[in-house]
């Protein structure tokens, strides 16, 4: 055997089977319309969405809920519509997950009123008492750090100027301190009086929980 | 060092490193499996589950799997070229380097620094380190390789040439991201493409560190620890060109009626049951290299190791395509099923191997004899039933909770809300959990007959 004496033309011989497959199955449909599909109704996040999902990258939530609903009677049943490619175009990394010890969270958006939610992150177990997840009320002890978003959503290419990344972080700063939010009650209930007017990392990571296949409908419905 | 001029210290350095990483990561593993049943163990956020899987991930993956790579790597190189590395001191500083970034990766990981592509989750300025030390790596091995006194390279050279140049690109090419701060970046790819990229690295990484690296370990030890030479060369170069071509086109059996185009999927089903013919041919080679000499699994305790780590290879590149199908992988996919099918490859397989590897290697690059083959076998025994039960209890587990997602009622309604079909698990986890104890225990043995063999090291070593 002559290349078993030649390791330089082994290891270029062993590169170019390695390459064959990679090219065919990765490289040629990463330019291929259909691993890329776009829809007008599919909206970038907001500036506190995308902070909520830093937040919810950071956490790792997506080593226990996934986020694609497969086209099956029983997960359309569960979780509803099952997900469709234009849907994650603006997610860099995406996060579809592996392992559902959680259920599946790409339609939960609207499923739930915010009060439910802060409720259910502060502590699971209120609420479900033989729950494993673990509780996150610390989120609502933390002031969201908005210091980078601007910097977040230009790199990511939504299109943001500064002034309208400020001004989505402001309006939604108002929406949950304002007297008359709907989840007023729940919020206060676990945020520290000190950071009552200001946006906390849990009021971001559930914006990004209410995002979740919300456009998703209007697409539907426009088909 | 011996009198054989071979550069040992950094393949003991990076052996007991491998003993170490894996020690810490199996205790977060513990610490996790318990969180599953009890979730008032996510005391802090450094300790919730979310971070601490990936620190059991990376912990074991990168820390322990590799380590024992890079140190069996350079042992056999050193013997089969007949040479000592060519730069041993470029080796030493890839052992110190190697170490600082799985700490601070650890550190990073348990802050939250988290890109969530799987088994990528490091950060980019950790990911150009993994980078810079997988380079020294290659440089030692292409250099003494270039330079060697041995005419043919034999099998596990392959092996470890064809991991040296898969894992370099895999690793840039799944790691491209676009920097926002020191510890925070954005993934090139997006969506369905991103996706694909990630199970494309993530699949092919467990195929270039869990099995290439682990067959040329396989191939090496098991004719030296049995005194008996591979069944077939043949065979051996059919399997290697086989395996290295199909591998990288089954990523897309994870991503299994996602919204990826179809056809990718379908293709990494085709190539996935293909996969079984090169896997299986170095099963057979293993199981024919002991024609004849079947008594060895009695009264050679290395043997064991091996042919039992290579059956659970078999039985994993079994299970694996099966899992591929598209009607099974509807029903087992994000279930515990799919756990325990990769916990019996790393805790079987990777384990049982790596294990019988350093028993053999460690005692000869110190001129000594292992402190005790009785513990060695208790080692065996315990991580093979803790594994066992391990890994069985989650496929019932997998099963279980597979049908009662599916399950309806008589008028089409769904039978089980999806809480009842996680509680219904908590015995399993707790029957988990007590496997992964004795597993754990079973690797504490191993570790202290190694520390101890070393400690007994005679003193004309020194010389």
């Amino acid at each position: 055997m002559g290349i078993t004496s030649k390791p330089v033309v082994f290891a270029v011989l062993a590169a170019v089977v390695i390459l064959i497959g990679t090219t065919v199955t990765v490289f040629i449909p990463l330019f291929m319309p259909s691993t890329q599909p776009v829809s007008a109704s599919i909206k970038p996040y907001t500036a506190v969405e995308q902070e909520g999902r830093d937040i919810y990258m950071r956490e790792g939530c997506n080593n226990c809920h996934t986020q694609t609903v497969r086209p099956l009677r029983t997960e359309v049943l569960r979780y509803g519509e099952y997900s469709k490619p234009e849907e994650f175009a603006y997610d860099r990394p995406f996060l579809w997950g592996s392992r559902r010890t959680g259920p599946d969270l790409n339609r939960v958006g609207g499923k739930y009123p915010d009060s439910w939610h802060y409720k259910h992150l502060d502590s699971p177990q209120s609420m479900f008492e033989k729950s494993n997840m673990p509780p996150y009320g610390w989120l609502a002890k933390n002031r969201l750090d908005t210091s980078y978003s601007f910097k977040k959503t230009s790199t990511l290419g939504y299109g943001y100027s500064e002034s309208d990344v400020r001004q989505q972080i402001d309006q939604y700063r108002l929406t949950v301190t304002d007297k008359s939010y709907a989840s007023k009650e729940s919020r206060d209930k676990i945020t520290p009086p000190e950071l009552g007017k200001q946006l906390t990392e849990m009021d971001a990571l559930i914006a990004y929980l209410q995002k979740l296949g919300r456009d998703v409908k209007k697409m539907e419905a426009t088909k | 060092m011996s009198d054989t001029g071979y550069s040992y210290r950094v393949v003991r350095g990076f052996a007991f490193s491998a003993l170490f990483w894996l020690v810490i990561g199996l205790v977060v593993g513990l610490w996790i499996a318990f969180e599953m049943f009890n979730p008032a163990l996510n005391l802090t956020p450094w300790l919730s589950f979310g971070r601490l899987r990936v620190v059991h991930t990376n912990g074991l993956g990168l820390g322990f799997g590799l380590a024992a790579i890079f140190a069996t790597s350079y042992y056999i190189l050193q013997r089969l070229t007949r040479i000592p590395l060519l730069f041993p001191r470029l080796a030493q500083a890839h052992l110190y380097l190697f170490n600082t970034v799985i700490a601070l990766g650890a550190l990073s990981l348990f802050a939250g620094m988290n890109t969530t592509k799987e088994y990528a989750e490091l950060e980019w300025p950790l990911d150009i380190c993994v980078v810079v030390f997988w380079v020294m790596f290659a440089i030692n091995v292409f250099g003494t390789l270039i330079k060697r006194q041995e005419k043919q390279m034999y099998i596990s050279l392959w092996y470890i040439i064809s991991m040296t140049v898969a894992i370099a690109i895999l690793y840039i090419v799944n790691n491209l991201e676009i920097p926002v701060t020191l510890f925070k970046s954005y993934s090139v790819y997006a969506g369905a493409n991103d996706a694909n990229v990630e199970w494309w690295y993530a699949h092919n990484i467990v195929g270039f560190i869990f099995t290439v690296p682990i067959l040329a370990m396989f191939y090496y030890f098991l004719p030296k620890s049995t005194g008996l030479p591979i069944y077939s060369h043949r065979l051996s170069i059919v399997s290697f060109w086989a395996l290295n071509f199909a591998y990288l086109w089954t990523g897309a059996h994870h991503l299994m009626l996602t919204p990826l185009p179809e056809w990718i999927q379908t293709v990494a089903i085709a190539f996935s049951i293909f996969l079984i013919a090169p896997s299986w041919g170095s099963v057979v080679n293993g199981y024919y290299t002991l024609q004849g000499n079947w008594d060895q699994m009695r009264t050679n305790y290395l043997t064991k190791f091996f042919i039992a780590g290579i059956t659970f290879y078999g039985l994993q590149t079994l299970q694996g395509p099966l899992q591929g199908l598209r009607t099974l992988n509807a029903f087992f996919h994000y279930t515990d099923w799919v756990v325990g099918h990769v916990h019996m490859g790393t805790m079987g397989w990777v384990t049982m191997v790596i294990s019988a590897s350093f028993y053999y290697m460690i005692p000869r690059i110190i001129n000594t004899e292992l402190y005790s083959v009785k513990l060695a076998n208790t080692h065996f025994w315990l991580i093979l039933v803790g594994q066992f039960t391990w890994t069985i209890t989650m496929w019932i587990a997998g099963i279980q909770q597979g049908a009662m997602w599916k399950a309806t009622n008589p008028d089409g309604s769904l039978m089980y809300n999806f809480l009842d079909t996680v509680t219904s698990l908590y015995p399993y986890y707790k029957l988990r959990f007590a496997a992964g104890v004795i597993y754990f225990i079973g690797i504490l043995v191993f570790a202290w007959n190694l520390i101890m063999t070393v400690r007994k090291e005679p003193s004309q070593s020194e010389a």
